[in-house]
């Protein structure tokens, strides 16, 4: 028997469905106009009326982004940037681990303390981590633009909240087994908790690939400059070139995009199963 | 000593996160603090001895600095626009996204997400090219419609606005799954019964959905006004303030301030007074919460 709620009537559904696609296109006319302008020579870029697909299709943007505009070199800082948020991805696990299945003196104090960093501002921060870095001597290095964002009071919370879930039975075993505490966390926790590690490890790429603020702020060397750096720069210095800055801006969008695509429905679990609700 | 070593395990787990978060965000705000009652710029950071103690001289200068008030009537200009129209649509989508369950709606779903995953700074770049007055896809689709171009970013008043619709665009996928998440969790029995009792749908809506969703648009609420206030990287790539400082806001202040012009005393006050603000609204929330559960 179908249940009185899936008794909507045809012209209901339609009129949902209706509203949820106009929605949509209007929702994508950005990503849509992007990609088409990234291929239109710069005079049919600002040609008006403007021509919906491009008419004499080009890939000039994309090849002047990294002949001319240094974007290999962004490139690989970001990537950089992805691989030791990953690290930090691992701290941010043990951390959580640790909130979760480990009793100790200080636990609940300290875990209330990192729950509270999640309250304070960018902003508050941001000039003292500078002065701070400054008097190390890490201001315009690579481990300065890294090392603030390795830990993550969020992170380690979904973390914790997940791997309390695992039986402590399983834990006792495998120290009645003899093995090491970290060899418990690497072998036994990392396998069972591989799906907040993925949700985590998306997130944790998404918001390094675009990662803006922080290393605007510290780097003053434009070797060290991450895409989206170099793309605030592009539109400053080419602020007429819209066919330059959409090519750019589709490099950045459409990896995360492709990544987010295949990934999704992992993400949208574990906003669910991270107790949102 | 000895405890210390027999259970030195979850030290170590949670040292190397805990470290960090110490050094970056804990020390950080006594440095904040510390800092604010003092004129410290980039020219004492090399001769410390040049730092001087200026009691509350920088919080009683921002009061009376024009452009402080500018950024915080701006930054409450977006809050009381922005934030409603956010939880509004996101909630208005999620309840749509609701309404089926075969692969179109799973589609849907990503392509509402989307916007609020991509880069800012990309963002800021497609959106500055669809306002752009003269070769913009929004004009020319006013210009279909017979209507004059809108300077959209070129008028402060107006340039708000667009920054606000852009930021909405941003800023509903990630309340959307929210909302949805909890609209799934809500038992399809009550809505079987109300059906059985007569009730329609806007009184379903009225009396079983939205009050059964209070915890998730309460954090939804929270956490849009806590992010619209620190309202930065918009006005920064998209119009750096301008015009007239139309669009500034207290982050991009804060901003401006500390690495722009130097001042970092002086910044580090106007991020204080900032964090005040946020502490006071969300304790407000909280104890606005608190009234409506106990009726």
């Amino acid at each position: 028997m179908p249940s009185p709620r899936y008794k909507n009537s045809k012209i209901e559904k339609t009129f949902v469905t209706a509203l949820l696609v106009f929605g949509g296109i209007v929702v994508s006319i950005p990503f849509i106009w992007m990609i088409l302008s990234s291929f239109k020579p710069a005079n049919e870029v600002l040609s008006m009326p403007p021509t919906f697909l491009p008419s004499n299709p080009t890939i000039e943007h994309y090849v002047n982004l990294f002949t001319n505009m240094n974007f290999g070199i962004y490139l690989r800082n970001t990537l950089v940037i992805v691989f030791f948020s990953f690290v930090g991805l691992l701290f941010n696990g043990m951390a959580g681990y640790a909130f979760a299945k480990f009793n100790f003196k200080g636990k609940e104090p300290i875990f209330y303390m990192v729950l509270a960093t999640m309250m304070i501002p960018a902003q508050v921060t941001m000039i003292p981590v500078y002065l701070i870095l400054n008097q190390v001597g890490l201001t315009n290095t690579m481990a300065g633009i890294v090392l603030p964002g390795l830990a993550a009071a969020f992170s380690i919370f979904l973390f914790r909240q997940f791997m309390s879930t695992i039986p402590f039975d399983l834990i006792e075993a495998a120290r009645l087994d003899g093995a090491g505490e970290f060899r418990i966390f690497f072998r036994l926790i990392i396998p069972i908790a591989k799906p907040v590690f993925a949700v985590q490890a998306i997130l944790t790429f998404i918001g390094a690939w675009n990662s803006f603020l922080w290393p605007l702020i510290i780097a003053s060397d434009q070797n060290l400059y991450t895409l989206s750096v170099g793309l605030a720069l592009l539109q400053g210095q080419h602020s007429s070139n819209f066919g330059l800055q959409m090519a750019g801006a589709a490099f950045m969008v459409v990896p995360i995009l492709i990544v987010f695509a295949f990934f999704q429905k992992y993400i949208i679990q574990g906003f669910t199963m991270s107790g949102l609700k | 000593m000895r405890y210390a070593y027999k259970n030195r395990h979850p030290y170590l787990f949670i040292a190397p996160a805990l470290f960090i978060l110490i050094c970056f965000s804990i020390l950080p705000i006594f440095v904040a603090f510390g800092i604010s009652f003092t004129d410290i710029n980039l020219r004492s950071l090399a001769d410390w001895s040049r730092i001087n103690f200026v009691g509350l001289d920088n919080y009683i200068s921002l009061f009376t600095d024009q452009v402080f008030l500018i950024s915080i009537y701006n930054t409450v200009f977006y809050v009381v626009i922005g934030v409603p129209l956010v939880i509004i649509c996101s909630l208005g989508i999620a309840l749509l996204l609701n309404y089926g369950k075969n692969k179109l709606y799973t589609m849907f779903r990503t392509v509402y997400y989307m916007p609020s995953i991509t880069n800012i700074v990309a963002i800021a770049v497609i959106w500055g090219f669809l306002y752009n007055t003269h070769y913009g896809l929004f004009n020319y689709f006013l210009s279909l419609a017979n209507i004059d171009a809108i300077p959209w970013l070129e008028q402060p008043t107006i340039a708000k606005l667009s920054l606000i619709l852009l930021a909405v665009w941003k800023g509903i996928g990630i309340n959307m799954i929210i909302f949805l998440a909890a609209l799934q969790g809500i038992p399809r029995e009550y809505y079987e019964a109300a059906e059985i009792d007569g009730a329609n749908r806007w009184q379903m809506l009225r009396h079983i959905t939205i009050p059964l969703l209070s915890f998730a648009t309460f954090f939804v609420t929270i956490t849009t006004l806590i992010g619209w206030l620190q309202f930065f990287e918009e006005p920064y790539v998209m119009t750096n303030g301008g015009p007239l400082d139309g669009t500034l806001s207290m982050a991009l202040f804060i901003y401006r301030n500390g690495f722009q012009l130097s001042e970092m005393g002086y910044a580090a006050a106007g991020s204080f007074i900032l964090f005040f603000v946020i502490i006071v609204v969300t304790l407000l929330q909280f104890k606005l919460r608190k009234a409506e559960t106990e009726y």
